[in-house]
């Protein structure tokens, strides 16, 4: 069995399954082509131009340019790649969770400070409903 | 011959090691977590094996989505830390163990585990936190590492099964190698941990303090444990921990723990730290 369904029942979580590495591919490697200094740079110079280099949808381009963060986990973006991006900007992980998650990153340091988001009533879609 | 005599499982938070790296680890944040891996580092620096196979994923960095080995082992003799968006960490190029990797490489195929074999490549904080943490902030690193990167990104990772299996393979590698070596198998990632979507943030304590104490006792229960516990119970990004059960695997059946550490949080993460030694 390969299907990945079980784990779209889990809320708040995009399992990076095969289905989300196709669909986010280019999104994700526009982002992996930021380990290199020179083209953070040239990203940060003309952000739309570097971008015109991948073969973006309109909706990945606008994740992108707009940084929504949680959309482009939903149009295939892997956090690991993303968060290239991220840092960047000079962005932690806990920013972009909290962004993901509609905290402040104060917020969400203190949520984690104080023993993180509880598994409780997270577990399950129908759990929750 | 050479030998397993210990193994060590640790999470590698990249921001652990922004801390090291900035000189943080006294502040009220980072003093408890830090405070906690001291007995580690003097362990290790007693103990004072001759190799590091370090078990460890690789987060886009050396590989990305163009290529997504499930197991790969670094054959080089030194591995230059990577630039991961923010420039490279500040610390010493890793040496690599090539003759005693090398004889894993063959061991491990020819025992039908169908390793990537690789000569280059810059390894990231999944490798480099666990050296900081258990060596700290040396001009050079003191014990070569053998590094093996394990998919744990794209679904689905290698089963925990899988995993535990490997660990016993490379324990039969290492005891057939001529030199004399003490080797020690380090296993990174996790705990509980989700570093995306909406759950982002997600801990779960419970799970973890479970999954440290069978390791030690009861890895069967671990072993057998499916993909989605791993996501559901202890976070997306938490699945990491199968990279435990190959050192668990590298073990004897009897092992002794004789350190665990468990903090929460590091940035987005609980972190753990177990040191397990070989009964004889």
């Amino acid at each position: 069995m390969t299907g990945t369904s079980e784990f779209e029942d889990i809320p708040g979580t995009y399992l990076f399954n095969k289905d989300r590495c196709h669909e986010g591919y280019h999104l994700n490697m526009f982002c992996m082509s930021l380990i290199k200094s020179e083209n953070r740079d040239a990203f940060r110079a003309d952000e739309a131009t570097y971008l015109d280099k991948w073969p973006l949808t309109e909706e990945q381009r606008r994740c992108v340019l707009e940084r929504d963060w949680l959309g482009m986990i939903k149009v295939g973006g892997n956090i690991y790649y993303t968060s290239k991006l991220g840092a960047t900007d000079g962005r932690s992980f806990q920013y972009l969770a909290g962004a993901m998650s509609g905290l402040t990153q104060e917020e969400y340091r203190d949520m984690m400070v104080s023993g993180g988001r509880s598994i409780d009533g997270n577990r399950s879609k129908l759990e929750k409903d | 011959m050479a030998g397993i005599v210990a193994g060590l499982a640790t999470s590698h938070v990249p921001a652990i090691g922004v801390a090291i790296d900035m000189g943080k680890t006294q502040e009220p944040y980072w003093k408890p977590l830090f405070d906690g891996y001291e007995p580690a580092r003097q362990w290790l620096a007693e103990f004072d094996p001759d190799v590091i196979i370090l078990v460890y994923n690789d987060h886009g960095t050396a590989f990305s989505l163009e290529v997504i080995p499930t197991f790969a082992i670094g054959v080089a003799s030194e591995f230059p830390p990577a630039d991961e968006g923010w420039g490279p960490r500040p610390v010493p190029a890793v040496k690599g163990y090539p003759g005693l990797a090398w004889h894993l490489a063959e061991s491990l195929i020819l025992d039908e585990f169908d390793m990537t074999i690789v000569n280059e490549m810059a390894v990231d904080h999944g490798l480099t936190v666990p050296l900081s943490i258990t060596c700290g902030e040396p001009d050079e690193w003191p014990i070569p590492v053998i590094p093996l990167a394990v998919n744990v990104v794209q679904y689905p990772p290698p089963t925990g099964k899988r995993c535990f299996d490997l660990g016993r393979s490379i324990r039969s590698a290492v005891e057939a190698y001529e030199e004399d070596l003490r080797v020690v198998v380090f296993g990174t990632g996790g705990m509980s941990h989700q570093l995306h979507g909406e759950r982002a943030g997600i801990i779960n304590e419970d799970f973890d303090r479970r999954f440290l104490k069978d390791l030690t006792a009861n890895p069967q229960r671990l072993i057998d444990l499916p993909h989605i516990d791993y996501v559901r119970e202890a976070g997306a990004e938490g699945i990491e921990m199968v990279m435990w059960l190959i050192m668990r695997g590298a073990l004897n059946d009897e092992v002794e723990e004789v350190y665990r550490h468990y903090h929460v949080p590091a940035s987005n993460t609980a972190t753990g730290l177990i040191i397990l030694e070989n009964r004889p």
